[in-house]
């Protein structure tokens, strides 16, 4: 018999014990159970929690892909052993050196998230004695793609069982939770190890080590790997052309280089349903709003080219969407349908707010030079307020129209 | 216990667990975030919270017949602020970078709900004794929850147990530091003190289901 019937076997064997849910668990992730019920009607849905969750994560694939090639062709790049690939399909990007690299890499942060994030899910189940959440599924694919590619793994061990269990289980699990996990994981890691999530040497890998050998006496070049929103905030020039961007071979986190893909991914979203059309365009007009008024202020000659800030504000307005992480963080993070708003229209204004807010705090934070994920945890925050405020709205509408009807 | 009735000894065991003021009450959090990410800043702000209201409460317990019940904020308020200014300069006198780490939130602890709350809910209606008591429980009881806060925060976000370091040192890459380990510098700010706050209240809540309202 094959692993179908014993996983069904393990589970009627514990059934009522204290393991029981975490066989559930890995018995409905692979197959559909058994058990029919034996009277009445029922109608089957097939896009059940899991289908879902398994459909992000197929949009989420090519950025895993693409980001493992790129974290080997930024490693070569920086250390002058490849000549610069032009454009998407360039001779010195999709190569086996670079998905080597890219798999030693990337690999073991895709595993110590799902390692550790499930485990810490399984535990939660059996003591509160419920069936295992699939809300990790999502939550784990998008953390090693928003991390920088260098950083240690316990680091992130730490920030996903901190990032799970304050984000997600205190609230009560999987659709409870106020807070995007995904996001507070990352929030957790750059609060908690600035050094390891910005400046200009973790976005490539090797580029730390070989600060440690020169460091170390030895006579060697040092690497950076400096991303674009850095270069503009120390208002230096940048490297790469717009293209260099939208194909997204530039250094960055590891999975949200590519806008190519992630629009490809974004199509995909809205096409199977999963993802709220509302709030990917929502952001994008309130990112390119707040770009046109920075824009506009450096125009009228309010700020000169001595301001700290002139780099990030004269960056042209549609430019925001294809340097950082906006257009990733649309499309996979402020869709979350936990943390976003419900209704329409609040998913319009809580989407503009991430977009208005995220180009704000990327060109006035000091610190680092980007505020997505900052501008994505505020707004979660503030959708419940949305959504209560456009329900009173309607509400009062309404009784208005039912007024002057019986009137 | 000899020295004390069942119905004292609960006066001051109450406050350490199922009566926390800060767990359970929800009171002090001001203070509870702004000086812990130091165990010895918890410390002495426990010492100072420990003297001011055990003080305080004999003080409002013996003139509690006497204060006219329209002005009795006004006089715990005068009552309070003289402890505190006392604290505050003996502080300044034989503690003084400590007490410029503490800054204002020494002058705070007139503000601490706590103590307005035990003067008010036990110290107007009780004898000097049982109020002494009710007092250092209380004050106790703070001072458990600040230390724990503290001790977490400086051992995770500086490596250091009262100054001292205990997990090796940062520069020199010594003890988990050659291993790679880093402080969280998380921990040093004040949502985190919030956090750890509210991971004790989560435990105590855990283990004691009685505890839990809705």
């Amino acid at each position: 018999m094959g692993l179908k019937s014993n996983l069904h076997n393990l589970k009627e064997k514990y059934k009522g014990k204290k393991m029981a849910p975490a066989f559930n668990a890995l018995h409905t992730f692979l197959y559909l159970p058994n058990e029919t019920t034996h009277n009445g009607t029922h109608i089957k849905v097939a896009d059940d929690l899991k289908r879902t969750m398994n459909t992000v994560i197929m949009a989420l694939v090519p950025c895993l892909i693409f980001g493992m090639f790129n974290a080997g062709y930024q490693h070569y790049l920086a250390l002058g052993e490849i000549e610069a690939s032009s454009g998407f399909l360039g001779s010195t990007f999709w190569t086996w050196d670079n998905l080597v690299v890219g798999l030693w890499q990337v690999l073991p942060l895709v595993i110590v998230s799902y390692g550790v994030g499930l485990a810490v899910e399984f535990l939660f189940a059996v003591i509160k004695g419920h069936e295992v959440e699939e809300g990790y599924l999502v939550t784990g694919m998008l953390v090693p793609l928003i991390v920088p590619v260098d950083i240690p793994l316990w680091m992130l061990a730490v920030a996903v069982v901190f990032g799970v269990v304050i984000g997600k289980e205190v609230f009560g699990g999987t659709g409870m939770n106020i807070l995007n996990p995904a996001l507070t994981i990352r929030a957790f890691l750059f609060f908690a190890y600035p050094t390891w999530m910005s400046g200009d040497k973790v976005w490539v890998h090797g580029a730390v080590e070989r600060d440690q050998m020169i460091a170390a006496g030895e006579n060697l070049d040092a690497i950076s790997g400096e991303t674009i929103l850095g270069a503009y905030a120390q208002n230096n020039s940048v490297a790469y052309d717009y293209w260099d961007m939208f194909w997204g071979i530039i250094p960055g986190s590891v999975g949200e280089t590519s806008k190519f893909l992630i629009i490809i991914g974004a199509l995909f979203l809205i096409f199977t349903k999963i993802g709220s059309w509302r709030i990917i365009v929502s952001t994008l007009i309130g990112a390119l709003v707040m770009g046109l008024i920075f824009n506009g202020v450096v125009d009228m000659g309010w700020i000169g080219d001595s301001s700290k800030f002139y780099g990030l504000m004269s960056v042209p307005f549609w430019q925001h969407l294809i340097i950082g992480s906006i257009l990733f963080g649309a499309v996979y993070m402020a869709t979350d349908p936990v943390t976003a708003s419900q209704t329409n229209k609040g998913k319009w204004i809580y989407g503009f707010l991430i977009g208005f807010i995220s180009i704000m705090i990327r060109v006035f934070n000091p610190a680092y030079p980007e505020g997505v994920f900052l501008a994505i945890l505020l707004m979660n925050v503030f959708a419940p307020t949305i959504d209560h405020y456009v329900v009173q709205g309607n509400v009062k509408r309404r009784m208005k129209r039912l007024k002057v009807k019986t009137a | 216990m000899g020295l004390l009735s069942k119905k004292d000894a609960a006066l001051i065991k109450d406050p350490l667990a199922d009566n926390n003021p800060i767990t359970i009450q929800v009171l002090g959090i001001c203070s509870a975030l702004a000086i812990t990410a130091e165990l010895e800043a918890s410390i002495v702000m426990s010492i100072s919270v420990l003297f001011v209201l055990g003080v305080g409460n004999v003080v409002i317990s013996l003139m509690r017949n006497i204060i006219p019940s329209k002005i009795r904020i006004i006089v715990q308020l005068i009552v309070v602020a003289t402890l505190v200014i006392i604290v505050d300069l003996v502080l300044k006198a034989f503690a003084y970078e400590l007490s410029k780490t503490l800054s204002v939130f020494v002058g705070l602890i007139i503000t601490n709900c706590i103590i307005m709350g035990r003067f008010e809910a036990f110290a107007l209606g009780n004898g000097p004794w049982r109020s002494f008591l009710d007092g250092i429980g209380n004050a106790l009881g703070y001072a458990v929850i600040l230390i724990i806060v503290g001790f977490f925060r400086e051992l995770l976000g500086s490596g250091t147990l009262l100054g001292i370091p205990v997990l090796g040192d940062p520069i020199e890459k010594t003890g988990l530091y050659a291993f790679g380990y880093e402080n969280n510098g998380f921990m040093l700010l004040s949502p985190m003190a919030l956090i750890v706050v509210g991971i004790i209240i989560w435990v105590q809540r855990t283990r004691n289901k009685a505890l839990v309202e809705d």
